[in-house]
C-alpha cells in the first residue's frame, strides 16, 4: 500500500522530507506508531470524557494508515483501536461510541457517493434519496405502517426483527433499482444536467416521503415513523454464558457499532475491488474522456448505470441500519443539505480516493457532532468571561457556510483533496507544471482535461 | 451552443425598423405561449372535470370559476421564474456553465432591496416619495449590488477554475450558493431572518370581472398592481437584454465569446472582461427579479433563492438553455403548469393530495422529460456536440 | 514524499481542530454551568424564524411559540403589581413545602438541559434554558443541594444531533434527570436512549401526543397536547365564531399537519362543513393555496403551522381581499407573526397552552427574577423550563431522601412517577399516568395590534381546562 503512494522520485529533499525519511523507515516507524496508539488509548481511557483525548485517539487511525509499516501491523493496530479500545471506551462513555457509529454510517455513504462522483465522474446531488429509500423500506415494514399498503396481509406486520438482515439486502436491491430507474433516462445527459436532475430527484423523494400519508398512509408523512424495529440479539445466549450483563440499550449500541463497522469494511472492500476491476477501469475511462471511452468500446450507458446502482446500494444498506439504530425517521433528515454534506465529505477527502472518502466523512461528522458544538460552548464561556465575541455568532449555526467554504477552497486550492487518489494527483500535478500563465488559449487547448465530457 | 439571437445574420440589417422588430419579436412569441399555454391547460382541466364530474357535484363549475385566477397566479409565478432564468441562460450561453449560485444572487437582490426600503423608511424618506419611485430606485440598487456580486463570485470562485474539468466549477458554485445563504443570514441577523418589505401604497387591486361560483356567490377576479409591475418590468428586462445582445457592440462581443473563446480573443476581444460583464448582466437581472419578488410577496428569507433557482433552471432548460426568449417562455410555461397542478390537484382529489407539493414534483418530472425527449427545449435548436 | 507533505497538512488540520475544541473541556464537554449571568441569551428580542425553506432546513416537529406572557409593558405592570402588594403572589412559592436534602451528602448532581441553542430556533432553546438555570439557582439552594448543576446540550433542532447528545447524556452518570426538548421530533429520536438509560425527561415544550404516549414512564411535559389544542380550537370556532364553512390549511410539518388533522376531524364530527384541507411547504408564495380558498369562500380558515409562514400567509390572504377569520395553534403565538404580517394579522385567533403572565399566580415573582437575571422579559418557554427543572429537583430530592444519599437514575424515575403535585410558576402542576399535565389550561387569544412590540396586549377571548384524552 505504501509503495503505491510514491510519486516519481524527485531529488531535492527538504529538511521536512529528510526528517520524514528517517521517521518513515523500518522499526522507527513501527515504534512510533505503536507508541502513539498506546499513549492515545491510555489517555482516552483515563479521560473518557475529554474531546481532545478522543480526537487524538481517533487520529491514531490516520497515523496507522500513513506510516510505512507492514500491512499486517496496520491491520493488527487498526483492530486494536477500533475493535478493542473503542468498544471499551464506549462502555465508559457511550457518547463517543455513538459518534463513531454515526461517522461509520456517513463513511459508507461517502464511499458510495465516491463511486458515483469519484470513480465514474457523475455528479449526483440527490444521493441522500437512496439513503432515504433504504431507511423508509425498513421503517415501513418493521412497523404497522406496512399494513396500510398491503391490507390483506395486515396481521403479518410489523415484521419480526429477524427480517432486518433480509432487509439489509432488500435495501441494497431497492436502492439499486431506484438508481437504475433514475439513471436510465438521465444518464445520456451531460454531467451538469445530470447534477440538476439528481438534485430534483432527491427533492422528489423527500416530497413524496412528506406527502405519501394521503390518500394511503405509507410513509407517515411529516409525522415520520416511530418505533422502528431492531434486529434481534441473537447472540444474547452467548453473552449470558459469558456472564456479561448489559442493558439492552448498551448491547444494541455495541451491536450497531460493530454492524456499521462491518458494513464500512465490506463497502471499502467492494469499492476497492470495483475500482481495480475492469468496470473500474471503464469508469476511469469514462471520467477521463467519454468520447475516447466510447471509441475504445466501453459501453457507456451500461457502465454509468452500474456506477449509479453500485453507489446507491451502499446508501440503501446504510439507510436500513440507520432506521433501525435511530428508531425514528422523518423527511427533514433527508434534505438536500444532507446530500451536499456527503458531497463535501467526498470532495474534502479527495474525489476517487477511498481513504479520502473515509477521512472526509469522519472529519465532517466529528466536526458536526463534537468539534463545532464544543467550540460553540467554548465561545459562550469566553463571551461570558468578557471576550469580544459577537452575540449572534455561533459556529454550529453556520454549517452551510462551512460546507460551502470547504467546497470552494478545495476545488480552487486542493482539488485532489486531503488524501488524493494516485492517478488524479498525477493529473493535477501536471496541471501545475504546464498551466502557469493565465492565458485564454489554455482554456481549451493546452490543459489536460481529465474529466471533461463533451464540450462544444 | 451560443446565446442565440433571434435571427442570426443581423450584421447587415442596420435599419431601425429591423432592429425594432428584432428586439420586440420575443414579446409576440411570449404572448403566443401565454395564450396557447393557458388555453391548452384550461382545456385539459375542463376535460378532466367533465370526466370526473360523476364523482363530485359542482366540480365543473368549481373548476371553471377559478380558472382566470389560476391563470393570473401562473403568469405571475411564470414571470418570476422567467426573470431568474434569464440570468441562467445568459451565463450558460456564454460559458456553458450552470451558475448554481444564481438563485442566491437573486436572493441577495431581494435582501438589498428590502434593506434599502427599511433604511429609507427609517430615514422618513419612504413616506415622502412616490412608491413607484421607490420601486425604480430599489430595482436599480439591487441590480447593481447583485451584478457586482456576480462579478465578484466569477472572479474569485469560477475564474481560477476555468480550465478545470466541467464538474469542478459546478461544485465550487454549489459552495458559493451555500456560503451566500449563510452570509446573508449572518449579516441580516436573527431579527431580519424573515425580512419584511415596507408596505408600499401602490393602489388597490384592479377588478377585472366576476365569476359565479357553485356556492352562488360571486368570485371577484382582479389583479394587483404589484403583479402588473412585476410583469411589465420583466418584459422590459427581456427587451433590454435582447437589445443589448443583438444590437450593441457589447452584445456582439458577448456572442463572439460564446461562440469561440480563443478566436474571439484573437479578434481583440478582452474575453475576461466580456465574461465578467456577462456575469454582471446576468446577476443584475437576478437582483431585479429579487426586488420585484419582495415587493409582490412582501417577505423574503435567505433560503428563497435555492428552490426558485432550481425552478428557474428548469425553466431555462424547458425553453432551451442558452436561448433568451426560450428562458422567458420556459418560465411562463412552468409557472402556468405549477399553478394549474397546485390548484387543480387539490380540487380534483378533494384535498387528498397536496397540490403545491406535487407541483414541485411535476416540475422536476417535466425537467427530466424535456431533457430526455427534447434536450434542446421548446425553442432551442438541436445542439450538436462537438468534440 | 508528497505523502509526508499531506501528513503535515493533516497534522495542521488536526491541530486546528484541537485548537477549535478550546483549551480543555474535559469531563462533560458541553459546558456545565449554573452561572446566572447568562449574557449569551439576550437574543430574546423576539424573532428568529423557524425553518425557512421547504428543502433546506431540518426542522423536525416544531411546536414553537415564544409568547405573550410578557411584553415589556405588560412586564412592567406585573412587576409593579408585585411590588405594590408584597407578600401576596411573591411569597407563595416560598411557603410551599419543598423537600430538603441539606443533611445529605450527594456529591455533584446534574440535570441535563437539551434544546436548540443555536440555529433559527435558538430563541426557544435559550429561553427555556434560562428558566431552568433560574430554577436551579433559586430552588437548588432553598432545597439544600450543595452541588447541583445544569449541563447544557445543543440539539440544533436536528434529530440525529439530539440522539447523539442523548448518548453523551446517558454516558454521564452524574446526570439523573433531563429537561428538554423543544422539538417533538428530536425528543422522539432521543427518548429511546433516555429510556434505555433509565432517565426521565421533563419537556417544557413538546406538544406532540406521541411523546408521552409512546414513552409514558420516561417522558413528562408541562404543556398541553396538540390533540387537545385542536379540539379547543374547534370548540371556539363552533361556539364563538359560529362558523358554517371552514377551510383547513397546514404547513406540512409534523406539528402543523397533526394539529390541522385533529381540527378537521373534530369539525367534521360536529357536522361543520370543511370545504378544503390542504398542505403546503411554501414559505413565501401562497397564491396557489389562496385561489382554492377564495373559491371555497369559507367563514373561518384554520392555519396549522408556525408563525414564519402564518405571517406572510395572512398578509397575502388579506391582500387578496379574503376576509375570513383566521385561527391557528400555538405556532402562531409569536410577536414575529405581527412582524411578518403587519396589520393584516389583527383579529387572528390562536390557541395556546401558554397563558398570559396574569394567568399564573406565581408568575409575577418569576418574571421579575428572570428579568433581573437575563435582562430580557420572560417568555415562552421560560416558565415551563423553570417548572420542568423544578419537577426534576423535587424528584431528585425525594429520591435522595428515600435513598439517604445520592439517588440512582432508577430512584429518580420512581420518585418522578410518585410525584403527586407541586406548585409551579405555571400553576399547580400534576402529572397523570402518562406524564401529561392534568388538567392543563388552554387559552384562545386574539391579536390586537400589528406592531410586534404590542404583542403582550393580545387578549384572551376564551380559556378551557382540559384533561388529556383517555387512551
Amino acid at each position: 500500500m505504501s509503495t503505491r503512494q510514491q510519486t516519481p522520485a524527485r531529488e531535492r529533499l527538504s529538511l521536512r522530507q529528510r526528517i520524514a525519511g528517517i521517521v518513515g523507515q523500518g522499526y522507527a516507524a513501527m515504534v512510533i506508531v505503536i507508541l502513539y496508539v498506546l499513549l492515545a488509548s491510555f489517555w482516552l481511557i483515563s479521560n473518557p470524557f475529554s474531546t481532545i483525548a478522543y480526537l487524538v485517539f481517533l487520529s491514531s487511525l490516520l497515523v496507522i494508515y500513513y506510516f510505512p509499516i507492514a500491512t499486517w501491523a496496520k491491520v493488527a493496530l487498526g483492530l486494536l483501536v477500533l475493535g478493542v479500545v473503542m468498544p471499551y471506551v464506549g462502555t465508559l462513555n457511550q457518547g463517543f461510541l455513538d459518534v463513531v457509529t454515526q461517522a461509520a454510517i456517513f463513511v459508507a455513504l461517502a464511499l458510495g457517493l465516491n463511486v458515483v462522483v469519484g470513480f465514474a465522474g457523475l455528479l449526483d446531488l440527490g444521493y441522500v434519496a437512496f439513503f432515504a429509500i433504504g431507511a423508509y423500506l425498513w421503517a415501513i415494514f418493521s412497523t404497522p405502517q406496512a399494513a396500510n399498503i398491503i391490507p390483506s396481509l395486515a396481521q403479518s406486520f410489523p415484521l419480526a426483527g429477524g427480517w432486518f438482515f433480509v432487509f439489509l439486502i432488500l435495501g441494497v436491491i431497492a436502492a439499486a433499482i431506484f438508481g437504475v430507474l433514475l439513471g436510465l433516462p438521465v444518464l445520456r445527459l451531460r454531467g451538469d444536467y445530470l447534477a440538476i436532475v439528481t438534485l430534483g430527484f432527491g427533492e422528489v423523494i423527500r416530497l413524496l416521503a412528506n406527502n405519501l400519508n394521503r390518500p394511503i398512509n405509507i410513509t407517515g408523512g411529516a409525522q415520520g415513523i416511530t418505533n422502528i424495529g431492531q434486529p434481534p440479539l441473537f447472540f444474547a445466549p452467548v453473552l449470558d454464558t459469558l456472564n456479561i450483563n448489559t442493558s439492552a440499550g448498551a448491547t444494541y449500541r455495541m451491536y450497531f457499532y460493530v454492524m456499521a463497522l462491518l458494513i464500512v469494511l465490506i463497502t471499502i472492500m467492494v469499492a476497492r475491488r470495483l475500482n481495480d476491476s475492469r468496470v473500474g477501469r471503464a469508469w476511469t475511462a469514462i471520467r477521463e474522456d467519454e468520447t475516447a471511452a466510447i471509441a475504445m468500446g466501453v459501453p457507456l450507458v451500461r457502465m454509468k448505470l452500474l456506477a449509479f446502482a453500485a453507489g446507491a446500494t451502499f446508501a440503501g444498506a446504510m439507510g436500513v441500519l440507520y432506521a433501525a439504530k435511530l428508531r425514528f425517521i422523518s423527511p427533514p433528515t433527508f434534505d438536500v443539505v444532507q446530500s451536499i454534506s456527503i458531497l463535501a465529505m467526498v470532495i474534502l477527502g479527495g474525489m476517487g480516493s477511498i481513504p479520502g472518502a473515509v477521512l472526509g466523512a469522519a472529519l465532517i461528522t466529528l466536526l458536526n457532532l463534537r468539534i463545532l458544538p464544543d467550540f460553540a460552548n467554548q465561545l459562550v464561556i469566553w463571551r461570558r468571561a468578557g471576550l469580544p465575541i459577537p452575540e449572534g455568532f455561533d459556529p454550529v449555526q453556520y454549517q452551510r457556510l462551512f460546507f460551502g467554504l470547504v467546497l470552494i477552497f478545495m476545488t480552487i486550492f486542493r482539488p485532489e483533496g486531503l488524501l488524493p487518489e494516485r492517478r488524479r494527483r498525477a493529473e493535477l500535478h501536471d496541471d501545475e507544471e504546464q498551466g502557469s500563465d493565465e492565458g485564454l488559449v489554455q482554456d481549451d487547448q493546452n490543459l489536460v482535461h481529465p474529466d471533461v465530457g463533451l464540450k462544444s | 451552443m451560443a446565446v442565440k439571437a433571434q435571427a442570426q445574420p443581423m450584421v447587415s440589417d442596420r435599419s431601425s425598423l429591423g432592429t425594432l422588430r428584432q428586439v420586440l419579436a420575443p414579446i409576440g412569441q411570449i404572448l403566443i405561449f401565454v395564450i396557447g399555454g393557458s388555453l391548452l391547460l384550461g382545456t385539459i382541466v375542463v376535460m378532466l372535470a367533465l370526466a370526473l364530474q360523476a364523482g363530485q357535484a359542482n366540480l365543473l363549475n368549481g373548476v371553471v370559476s377559478v380558472l382566470p385566477l389560476v391563470i393570473i397566479d401562473g403568469l405571475v409565478l411564470g414571470f418570476l421564474y422567467a426573470t431568474i432564468a434569464l440570468g441562467y441562460t445568459l451565463v450558460y450561453g456564454v460559458l456553458e456553465f450552470i451558475n448554481f449560485a444564481h438563485g442566491e444572487i437573486y436572493m441577495v437582490g431581494a435582501f438589498v432591496g428590502g434593506g434599502l426600503g427599511i433604511w429609507l423608511a427609517s430615514q422618513g424618506l419612504l413616506a415622502t416619495m412616490h412608491p413607484l419611485i421607490f420601486v425604480v430606485i430599489a430595482v436599480f440598487v439591487a441590480m447593481l449590488a447583485s451584478g457586482l456580486l456576480a462579478v465578484g463570485i466569477e472572479r474569485f470562485a469560477y475564474r481560477p477554475l476555468r480550465g478545470a474539468p466541467r464538474l469542478v466549477p459546478l461544485i465550487s458554485a454549489i459552495g458559493v450558493s451555500l456560503v451566500l445563504q449563510d452570509l446573508v443570514r449572518l449579516i441580516a441577523g436573527p431579527a431580519r431572518f424573515n425580512l419584511r418589505y415596507p408596505t408600499l401604497n401602490l393602489g388597490g387591486r384592479i377588478p377585472l370581472f366576476e365569476m359565479s361560483t357553485a356556492a352562488g356567490t360571486n368570485l371577484r377576479v382582479s389583479i394587483d398592481n404589484q403583479s402588473l409591475i412585476f410583469i411589465i418590468t420583466s418584459l422590459l428586462m427581456l427587451v433590454a437584454l435582447n437589445y443589448l445582445i443583438n444590437v450593441t457592440k457589447l452584445g456582439k462581443a458577448i456572442r463572439a465569446v460564446a461562440q469561440d473563446r480563443p478566436t474571439a480573443s484573437l479578434m481583440g476581444i478582452n474575453v475576461n472582461l466580456i465574461i465578467a460583464l456577462t456575469f454582471f448582466v446576468g446577476g443584475a437581472l437576478g437582483g431585479g427579479a429579487g426586488v420585484l419578488f419582495g415587493i409582490k410577496y412582501s417577505t423574503v428569507n435567505p433560503y428563497i433563492g435555492f428552490i426558485a433557482g432550481l425552478k428557474a433552471f428548469t425553466a431555462a432548460v424547458l425553453g432551451g438553455i442558452g436561448n433568451i426568449t426560450g428562458a422567458m417562455v420556459g418560465g411562463i410555461v412552468l409557472g402556468l403548469l405549477e399553478a394549474f397542478v397546485s390548484t387543480y390537484l387539490t380540487l380534483f382529489t378533494n384535498g387528498r393530495l397536496s397540490g403545491p407539493d406535487y407541483a414541485s414534483v411535476a416540475s422536476f418530472l417535466i425537467l427530466i422529460g424535456i431533457l430526455v425527449f427534447r434536450p434542446s427545449g421548446l425553442l432551442g435548436e438541436a445542439a450538436t456536440q462537438k468534440v | 514524499m508528497k505523502r509526508i507533505a499531506s501528513l503535515i497538512m493533516l497534522v495542521v488540520v488536526l491541530a486546528a481542530t484541537l485548537a477549535a475544541c478550546g483549551a480543555a473541556t474535559p469531563a462533560a464537554s458541553p459546558a456545565a454551568s449554573t452561572g446566572a449571568g447568562a449574557a449569551d441569551t439576550t437574543a430574546a428580542s423576539p424573532s428568529p424564524s423557524v425553518a425557512a425553506t421547504e428543502s433546506l432546513t431540518a426542522s423536525p416537529l416544531t411546536e414553537a411559540s415564544p409568547s405573550t406572557a410578557a411584553s415589556p409593558s405588560a412586564m412592567a405592570t406585573q412587576a409593579a403589581a408585585a411590588e405594590a402588594t408584597p407578600g401576596a403572589d411573591a411569597t407563595t412559592t416560598v411557603t410551599e413545602d419543598l423537600p430538603n436534602v441539606s443533611g445529605l451528602n450527594l456529591g455533584t448532581v446534574r440535570i441535563a438541559y437539551q434544546g436548540p441553542l443555536s440555529g433559527p430556533q435558538a430563541q426557544f432553546g435559550t429561553t427555556g434554558l434560562n428558566g431552568a438555570r433560574l430554577a436551579v439557582e433559586q430552588l437548588g439552594e432553598e432545597m439544600g443541594f450543595q452541588n447541583i448543576e445544569i449541563a447544557q446540550f445543543d440539539d440544533q433542532a436536528t434529530e440525529s444531533v439530539g440522539a447523539a447528545n442523548a448518548n453523551t447524556i446517558a454516558a454521564d452518570q452524574s446526570i439523573v434527570c433531563v429537561v428538554g426538548h423543544i422539538n417533538s421530533g428530536v425528543a422522539l429520536a432521543a427518548l429511546p436512549t433516555y429510556r434505555d438509560a433509565n432517565l426521565v425527561m421533563v419537556s417544557p415544550a413538546n406538544t406532540n401526543p406521541r411523546v408521552t404516549e409512546e414513552f409514558d414512564d420516561t417522558a413528562y411535559r408541562l404543556v398541553g397536547r396538540d390533540d387537545v389544542q385542536g379540539v379547543v380550537a374547534a370548540d371556539f370556532v363552533q361556539n364563538e365564531l359560529n362558523a358554517q364553512n371552514v377551510y383547513v390549511l397546514h404547513d406540512q410539518t409534523a406539528y402543523g399537519e397533526g394539529l390541522a388533522t385533529v381540527f378537521r376531524d373534530e369539525m367534521q364530527e360536529r357536522g361543520i362543513n370543511v370545504s378544503g384541507f390542504a398542505g403546503t411547504q411554501e414559505t413565501a408564495v401562497f397564491d396557489a393555496v389562496l385561489t382554492p380558498i377564495q373559491a371555497a369562500n369559507p367563514d373561518v380558515i384554520f392555519f396549522g403551522g408556525i408563525y414564519d409562514r402564518g405571517g406572510p400567509f395572512i398578509q397575502q390572504l388579506r391582500e387578496r381581499g379574503i376576509e375570513a377569520k383566521v385561527i391557528g395553534g400555538d405556532g402562531l403565538d409569536a410577536p414575529d407573526l405581527a412582524q411578518l404580517g403587519g396589520e393584516a394579522v389583527v383579529g387572528t385567533n390562536y390557541v395556546t397552552v401558554s397563558g398570559p403572565a396574569s394567568a399564573y399566580q406565581q408568575a409575577a415573582q418569576f418574571t421579575q427574577d428572570y428579568q433581573a437575571a437575563n435582562n430580557t422579559p420572560a417568555a415562552y418557554p421560560a416558565f415551563q423550563g423553570y417548572d420542568s427543572t423544578k419537577a426534576c429537583l423535587v424528584a431528585i430530592a425525594n429520591a435522595a431522601t428515600e435513598a439517604n444519599g445520592t439517588p440512582t437514575r432508577e430512584q429518580v424515575k420512581a420518585a418522578m412517577e410518585d410525584l403527586e403535585t407541586y406548585q409551579g410558576v405555571t400553576g399547580q402542576v400534576t402529572f397523570d399516568d402518562e406524564g401529561d399535565r392534568s388538567p392543563a389550561t388552554y387559552y384562545v387569544f386574539e391579536v390586537r395590534s400589528g406592531d410586534p412590540a404590542n404583542w403582550g396586549q393580545n387578549e384572551v377571548v376564551g380559556s378551557i381546562e382540559a384533561q388529556p384524552p383517555e387512551e
